[in-house]
């Protein structure tokens, strides 16, 4: 891995000059600074695809769109039942979601294969972990500026009114789900961005692994859309978090590897 | 011809043996289940199915690390005989289950947690062949669907405690217990008999695949030079 990526010593003379705290022990200090650094590489790598993105806004944009176009294909597919499209709205905005996430997933990495620009990425003095987790962490993010839109969006098409309070908790579950599809959707992201039917692959892969985070995500949006009179919001968002601490974990481990097979 | 055979022929000569005398016992020594009468004795089969899947899922994984640390071509066959025989499993295991939900439950097809994880494990190592398919380069092959194997694999353990973690129309593992004892006897004498056509199987798919990756290596073969005449 270092010959590959011979920027980890450098990078983290960088950390231990960027103003970490500095413990007495070696051992200690070598670890925080490690975090340290990796924490500074995984903000440069987010910055870095945040300003693209910023730049262009395009993705985005067409991503959006997508979303709010799928959401009215679902009221058409139902039909002009209002109770219906009531009960199903946690799950058709989890569904616009998921349909969205694979255009900005596959996208997050198509750019990197233009002019072999990854190969670049590689040769900068950067953990292949930091480059992970700036990218999901990029994803996430751009699949929560979804939210704003697509919420209300879903709430006016199908006769939904929560309480103001309730706002606050689905952009929570909103948040926790795009982590979730983030996660795994980078890692098959990078594996399938150069093969020739990525946009085959990537659902095919993506959707059955993000099945649990699907199911726990549109009982707990339920719960918060129709009341939870049983107390269950509480398991469902626990199941949510611990999916996102399993998939977070074992993507970051095995992404040097895939990254190094490219 | 003795020498020609090898070891794992052997094995799977003796789970097919097995599965003979199983099936016997099962079908026409074992009493029928109180309730349920004959369609019980497909559990004979489709519990075996089960266990067998979940081992070589479990096999696939200890493979896919085996192959991404050390590299080694035979892991890479290893790992694909896994996936294609445990896909092979749990699609037999899902038919069995059907047939078996439309005679008690009435219905071909319920969205029980048990059922739902393990069409999803299917789907998950589908796409693992899938992913295989695609990718030309065999290191790259290896590494890819090495890793996209551990992935699919968090799935297997929730496959066996679904039942006990949630509510389900499935019911929980049986154990020697709670099962009649002239029941208990086809029971493992199947489940040791998929075991062993299993590994016959996964054997003989790792060397066909070992094979074609040799193959692979192998240089280009010179072209035939035309004499002039």
């Amino acid at each position: 891995m270092s010959t590959l990526h011979p920027g980890a010593a450098p990078a983290t003379t960088t950390a231990a000059t960027s103003g970490a705290p500095a413990p007495d022990d070696p051992a200690a200090r070598s670890t925080t600074s490690f975090f340290a650094t990796m924490l500074t590489q995984t903000l440069i790598v987010l910055r870095k695809d945040l300003l693209l993105e910023w730049r262009s806004r395009s993705r985005l944009v067409s991503v959006v769109l997508f979303g709010v176009v799928t959401l009215l294909l679902f009221s058409f597919a139902v039909g002009p039942d209002v109770r219906a499209l009531r009960e199903g709205t946690a799950g058709f905005l989890v569904l616009a979601l998921l349909l969205s996430s694979t255009l900005g997933l596959a996208e997050s990495f198509r750019l990197e294969q233009e002019q072999d620009a990854v190969e670049g990425l590689l040769l900068l003095p950067i953990e292949p972990v930091a480059l992970f987790y700036g990218k999901a962490l990029g994803n996430t993010i751009f699949l929560s500026l979804l939210a704003p839109i697509l919420i209300p969006v879903a709430l006016v098409l199908y006769s939904v009114e929560p309480a103001w309070s309730d706002f606050l908790r689905l952009f929570g579950l909103w948040l926790l789900t795009a982590a979730g599809l983030s996660a795994p959707g980078t890692l098959y992201s990078a594996m399938t961005s150069q093969l020739r039917s990525q946009d085959v692959l990537l659902p095919l892969l993506l959707f059955p692994l993000v099945v649990p985070v699907l199911l726990g995500a549109v009982k707990a949006l339920d719960l918060v859309l129709t009341g939870d009179a049983m107390g269950q919001l509480g398991s469902w968002t626990i199941m949510l978090l611990a999916f996102n601490l399993i998939y977070w974990s074992l993507c970051g481990i095995v992404f040097p590897r895939a990254i190094e097979a490219s | 011809m003795i020498e020609r055979l090898k070891w794992h022929h052997f094995v799977g000569l003796l789970g097919l043996a097995i599965v003979v005398a199983g099936t016997w016992i099962g079908l026409f020594v074992a009493p029928a289940e109180r309730h349920m009468g004959d369609v019980m004795r497909i559990m004979y089969v489709h519990v075996p199915s089960a266990w067998s899947a979940l081992l070589c899922f479990t096999f696939v994984f200890v493979a896919a690390v085996a192959s991404l640390w050390t590299s080694r071509k035979r892991w890479d066959a290893y790992m694909t005989g896994g996936i294609e025989v445990g896909c092979v499993l749990t699609a037999l295991l899902l038919v069995q289950g059907s047939i078996w939900a439309r005679a008690t439950w009435g219905v071909w097809w319920d969205w029980d947690v048990r059922l739902t994880t393990s069409l999803v494990m299917l789907l998950l190592f589908c796409g693992v062949l899938a992913l295989r398919s695609f990718i030309e380069e065999a290191n790259r092959r290896a590494t890819w669907s090495a890793i996209a194997a551990i992935v699919a694999f968090v799935d297997v353990p929730l496959v066996y405690f679904c039942v006990r973690w949630w509510r389900s129309l499935h019911q929980i593992q049986s154990s020697p217990e709670t099962v009649n004892s002239a029941m208990v006897l086809p029971l493992r004498l199947n489940a040791v008999a998929f075991l062993l056509i299993a590994i016959w199987m996964i054997a003989i798919r790792a060397r066909i695949e070992l094979a074609r990756l040799q193959a692979e290596d192998a240089p280009e073969p010179e072209p035939l030079a035309i004499e002039e005449r």
